[in-house]
């Protein structure tokens, strides 16, 4: 083989770098979840949300996108969940009741993810504990 | 040769039996099964104030100076967080001007003093055929099944077509945001506000009827504003109507105005 001083540690190199992300994302410490203020009861019992945690951890977006076109343009302002409860399709009057920290809840997530979602051109943010 | 048959008829039968009960079983678990996490529906409130064709009868008779109406105008305004702007840029939903300004297809200049002097509430029309929604090029403006015309602040991109379209005045354009003419203290949670560069007007209280509740300004009006359904004859609006001499605005542009005046 011609070169091969040259060429072999080059094929090395090569395969390292290429898969570094690999390797770099493997020494990487895992992604954490931002402590959020979770909602709780007047007498501080955890508070259940409309839908599983994990589920609307995930699709939240998806489902207030849902109850704006039910609430607006099919005239349904009523939610019922997956467990049959039954709520108002709002967002200032359902979620925000609940969740009322936007700085340790919403911001900080969507801080973390770096989204930058417009709700609060319009919607009111919740004023935190006060 | 007889007990062969009978063996195989009985374990026909048993495998016949464990087959359908195992089928019957997957099925009885599929109609029991709890949803999937976010697998919800949707539905109407069941309290709605239900009407093909709202309109509101408004006595003007009731409304003798414009103090009379300050209040009714602040309860519409304060609810709905519209900001109060000086000059042309104002934002208005429910707001009050003269017998001429009101009425300019009444040519006679010879009317009551008393008629001609009271000021009139003024609003969005909620038209049976609103200009608005058909100029509207994003479907941002809509009559809903109930025949009012919504706005989907979400959808319009503040283009100004239906201001130019309605001929009642009735919609206003934020120049600015909105939010820094109100007080942060003011600020009514219940009700979003709207953004920089969207149109925004009077939405018959659609949100409140959809909860069983009449607008805040039938509310607020002791009497003096009838809100019904116009296609039900047992209607409060078609008594009111039946008994009274009523006027809309511009009824020769065929818009079918839903706001009738008790002169």
């Amino acid at each position: 083989m011609y070169n091969s001083k040259y060429v072999i540690p080059g094929i090395i190199l090569f395969v390292v770098i290429f898969t570094s992300p690999f390797w770099l994302n493997i020494f990487t410490p895992k992604y954490n979840y931002p402590e959020l203020a979770k909602p709780v009861g007047p007498n501080g019992e955890a508070l259940e949300c409309i839908e599983p945690v994990e589920w609307m951890r995930a699709n939240h977006m998806e489902l207030l996108i849902e109850w704006r076109d039910a609430a607006l343009r099919d005239e349904k302002r009523v939610y019922v969940a997956s467990n049959g409860k039954e709520w108002e399709t709002s967002l200032q009057k359902t979620c925000l009741q609940c969740h009322s920290d936007y700085d340790n809840f919403c911001k900080k997530c969507h801080d973390q993810n770096a989204v930058e979602p417009y709700c609060w051109d319009c919607h009111i943010q919740p004023q935190g504990n006060k | 040769m007889n007990a062969n048959r009978r063996y195989f008829l009985k374990v026909a039968g048993l495998s016949t039996f464990a087959l359908t009960a195992g089928v019957g079983a997957t099925v009885a678990k599929a109609v029991n099964a709890t949803k999937e996490a976010g697998d919800g529906s949707y539905k109407a409130s069941e309290n709605a104030v239900h009407g093909k064709r709202f309109a509101m009868v408004i006595d003007t008779r009731k409304f003798q100076t414009k103090e009379d109406m300050l209040p009714i105008i602040e309860a519409c305004h304060k609810f709905h967080n519209v900001p109060n702007i000086e000059g042309p840029k104002e934002i208005k939903w429910l707001w009050h001007d003269s017998f001429h300004h009101a009425f300019v297809d009444d040519t006679s200049p010879f009317i009551p003093e008393e008629v001609k002097n009271r000021p009139y509430f003024l609003l969005c029309n909620h038209c049976t055929n609103p200009s608005c929604v058909r100029v509207c090029p994003t479907k941002a403006t809509y009559l809903t099944f109930q025949n009012l015309v919504a706005i989907d602040y979400h959808r319009c991109i503040g283009c100004r077509f239906c201001m130019a379209a309605c001929p009642y005045g009735s919609r206003s354009f934020n120049f600015s945001d909105p939010r820094q003419y109100i007080k942060p203290e003011d600020l009514n949670h219940q009700y979003p506000s709207r953004m920089r560069g969207v149109v925004e007007k009077c939405t018959f209280c659609a949100e409140r009827l959809e909860l069983g509740q009449m607008p805040l300004c039938v509310e607020a009006s002791n009497g003096a504003i009838i809100f019904g359904d116009l296609n039900d004859p047992e209607s409060n609006v078609r008594q009111a109507l039946a008994e009274n001499f009523t006027i809309r605005r511009k009824p020769a542009l065929g818009t079918e105005p839903g706001v009738y005046y008790i002169i």
